[in-house]
């Protein structure tokens, strides 16, 4: 595998920012609390409420009420992996330690990184909740925030508002054969399910996964590759759209390869996510083998500022992606207008 | 009748705004140029309170641009190289990492508008489940409790006007803290919510008694028939969707829409902004501004992919929104006071209602058609 280095772990800053000074110019009052002490209340008080799971397409139970959902989290790059020539990952700890103890997601929820200076974007938490030690973020650079936060080193501060969004319905697809499918990038959100699956395992049936790049040097996690591959707890399969020398797997496309494997759809779910064009092409394929739309499950991206439902942008009728996705079930999505 | 009315003398209006400028902001239309737009009131000028304001009144409670937080970045301070007392190096404590500051802005005090219309009193609350629904919005609800909103009764009607339409009135009650009638000899002032009782303590007001009542409602009546009837738009929230594939019906809707965006920025209604940050060295801001769903970029990805690329799209997404997806969300509320500004300033006669009329009817001759 090409293209994988890793950089050596530092110390992330942990202390919380401190008292803000007084600063009476730009309409900005001197600071009388901690920023940071108001932004905290959400996640602790979610914990401390218990937590409680939201149902599929459901927002997960807490009070964002009393916080100001635009103030992030400040974090800390805590380790950066170059995944392919244009995917890093990020791994970042909350600043506030007490944050970070208690700090409650689901499988599939997003989070808006930022960098101050640069802008916001949103990104799948594509760490398992059952890992707790950081939250990482895959990110592809496509447009000015990503080329920002592709420069990214340890130590460097980030703002974090997250969690943010639904979640894949992992408590409905209990007892089920799991089939994962991701492409390029879209292997992030799948990547928190696999792990968090992987962590219940007695839960779940059956788990195969479905993992295609244009080529090995596009595959992001591939020094997870090995384990995935020889781990008795899954099936994994990997192809590349194209012959590569030293290339020991599957050569096709994703829908081609899926149908090649033929899984059975019965007690199973689909989980898919990827470029749309390959979203597209693997709903017919499992349309053919015969997976109902309720049994499919995908991601959708848009572009999002706000993340919490006002700011208008991702909404897909009276839908919006940030907060009523950006998991949606095939059938959910055919109820949708269509405007993908 | 209604035993809180106050009266207020025609002389005595300057008076009072100023008397309420002593402990909060005072805003009022005011002609500037051609345009009539809110600014804080100015003893030494009248008021424009028989015209309509060409801006709505949405930018007092959500700014045209503001700073959610500025930042800060504290760099570490230099530390020279020091030599320990044998000449060797002394060992240095590892640099701290940057840390970052985060400042809310300051908040405006308590404010009042007076003379808004009935309709921009509409638009503000057409906001108020969206900034204060799943996710509370502090910006925007500190404003809105701080503000005062005293709407005048519109004694005439524009041809652009239909706020009767959308569940709006010339005398709106639903809306506002305040209603105010402009009567022959004084303005009648009808409490409306808790908030009114902040300014209504004045001894430059009066009490008010059934003959201005009555004469008020005579002006409210007659203004009512200025608008005219009208139409039911009941099943509007179903007919858009049921055209949403319907692309000749948006293209021949949008051919004439320029997409400037004119309509999404006059709109007390329109709600949608964009966060961007700014940056000047160490320091900045995490603004967010207005955005206008009519502009292609507004949903342009990185990846380059459009959902919304093409103007008929758009035009579709900002009907929808307004006459359809809104309803579905917020319990049949249409998101649209019916000011009719985007009528007015449009540079290409773009009509929202004929829109709307078009897509009933269109909607309804397909139902019928297919049995």
């Amino acid at each position: 595998m090409a293209n994988v280095s890793k950089s050596s772990r530092t110390a992330g800053q942990k202390s919380a920012p401190k008292a803000v000074p007084a600063r009476g110019k730009n309409g900005f009052k001197p600071e009388e609390k901690k920023p940071d002490a108001a932004q905290t209340a959400a996640p602790v008080a979610a914990a401390a409420a218990g937590a409680p799971q939201a149902s599929h397409s459901g927002m997960p139970t807490r009070n964002p009420g009393a916080v100001n959902p635009y103030l992030p989290h400040m974090a800390t790059v805590q380790e950066v992996i170059k995944e392919t020539h244009n995917i890093m990952t990020f791994r970042v700890v909350l600043n506030d330690q007490e944050v970070m103890k208690n700090f409650h997601f689901e499988p599939g929820q997003v989070g808006q990184l930022s960098l101050f200076g640069a802008g916001e974007a949103t990104f799948v938490i594509n760490s398992s909740p059952t890992r707790r030690e950081y939250l990482q973020f895959s990110v592809m650079r496509a447009g000015e925030v990503t080329a920002a936060l592709h420069g990214l080193r340890p130590g460097d501060t980030v703002g974090v508002r997250a969690p943010l969004g639904n979640h894949f319905p992992y408590q409905a697809m209990k007892g089920k054969d799991i089939v994962l499918i991701g492409g390029g990038i879209g292997m992030a959100p799948i990547r928190t399910l696999l792990y968090y699956m992987l962590d219940n395992r007695a839960d779940y049936g059956k788990i195969t996964l479905l993992y295609g790049a244009r080529s090995p040097q596009d595959m992001a996690y591939s020094y997870e590759l090995p384990e995935w591959l020889s781990s008795k707890d899954m099936e994994c399969v990997l192809t590349i759209d194209r012959e590569a020398e030293g290339w020991e797997h599957k050569v096709g496309l994703i829908p081609n390869v899926l149908l090649e494997m033929a899984p059975q759809p019965d007690n199973a779910v689909a989980v898919t996510c990827g470029p749309p064009i390959m979203i597209k092409f693997t709903l017919e394929a499992l349309a053919k083998l015969r997976f109902a739309p309720e049994q499919i499950i995908t991601t959708l991206e848009r572009r999002m500022k706000c993340g919490i439902g006002i700011c208008g942008r991702c909404n897909i009728g009276e839908k919006y992606v940030c907060v009523d996705g950006p998991v949606f079930t095939y059938a959910e999505l055919q109820g949708l207008p269509n405007e993908l | 009748m209604n035993a809180a009315l106050k009266f207020l003398p025609h002389e005595h209006l300057k008076a009072w705004l100023e008397e309420l400028a002593g402990t909060m902001r005072v805003l009022a239309p005011q002609k500037e140029g051609a345009a009539v737009v809110y600014r804080a009131f100015d003893p030494s000028r009248e008021p424009e309170l028989i015209r309509k304001p060409t801006e709505s009144a949405k930018h007092i409670l959500f700014p045209r641009s503001e700073a959610l937080f500025a930042f800060h970045k504290k760099k570490a301070p230099f530390a020279p190289d020091s030599l320990n007392p044998d000449g060797s190096q002394a060992e240095k404590e590892e640099p701290a990492t940057p840390a970052m500051e985060l400042t809310p802005p300051e908040q405006p005090g308590p404010t009042v508008v007076f003379g808004m219309t009935g309709c921009d009193a509409g638009g503000v609350t057409t906001f108020d489940p969206v900034y204060g629904g799943r996710y509370q919005d502090p910006y925007y609800l500190q404003r809105r409790e701080a503000t005062v909103l005293i709407a005048r009764a519109c004694n005439e009607a524009l041809s652009t006007c239909f706020c009767t339409w959308v569940g709006g009135d010339p005398a709106n009650r639903r809306d506002a803290d305040i209603l105010a009638t402009r009567l022959e000899n004084g303005w009648l002032l009808e409490p409306l919510t808790e908030r009114a009782e902040r300014v209504l303590g004045s001894t430059l007001l009066g009490d008010a008694g059934e003959a201005e009542a009555r004469e008020a409602e005579a002006l409210h009546a007659k203004a009512r028939a200025a608008i005219g009837e009208a139409p039911d738009l009941t099943g509007i929230e179903d007919a858009l969707p049921a055209l949403f594939d319907d692309k000749d019906f948006w293209w021949s809707e949008s051919a004439a829409c320029l997409a400037c965006g004119a309509c999404t920025y006059l709109c007390p209604t329109c709600h949608c902004f964009t966060i961007t940050d700014e940056k000047a060295g160490l320091s900045g801001v995490r603004l967010r501004a207005w955005d206008t769903c009519m502009a292609a970029l507004y949903t342009l990805e990185a990846s380059g992919h459009n959902p919304r690329g093409q103007k008929a799209a758009r035009l579709r997404n900002r009907v929808g929104h307004k006459f359809a997806y809104f309803l579905k969300n917020h319990q049949g509320r249409i998101s649209c006071c019916g000011c009719g500004r985007c009528i007015k300033s449009c540079p290409s006669s773009v009509d929202i209602r004929r829109i709307v009329l078009n897509a009933l009817k269109r909607a309804k001759g397909k139902e019928a058609a297919n049995g």
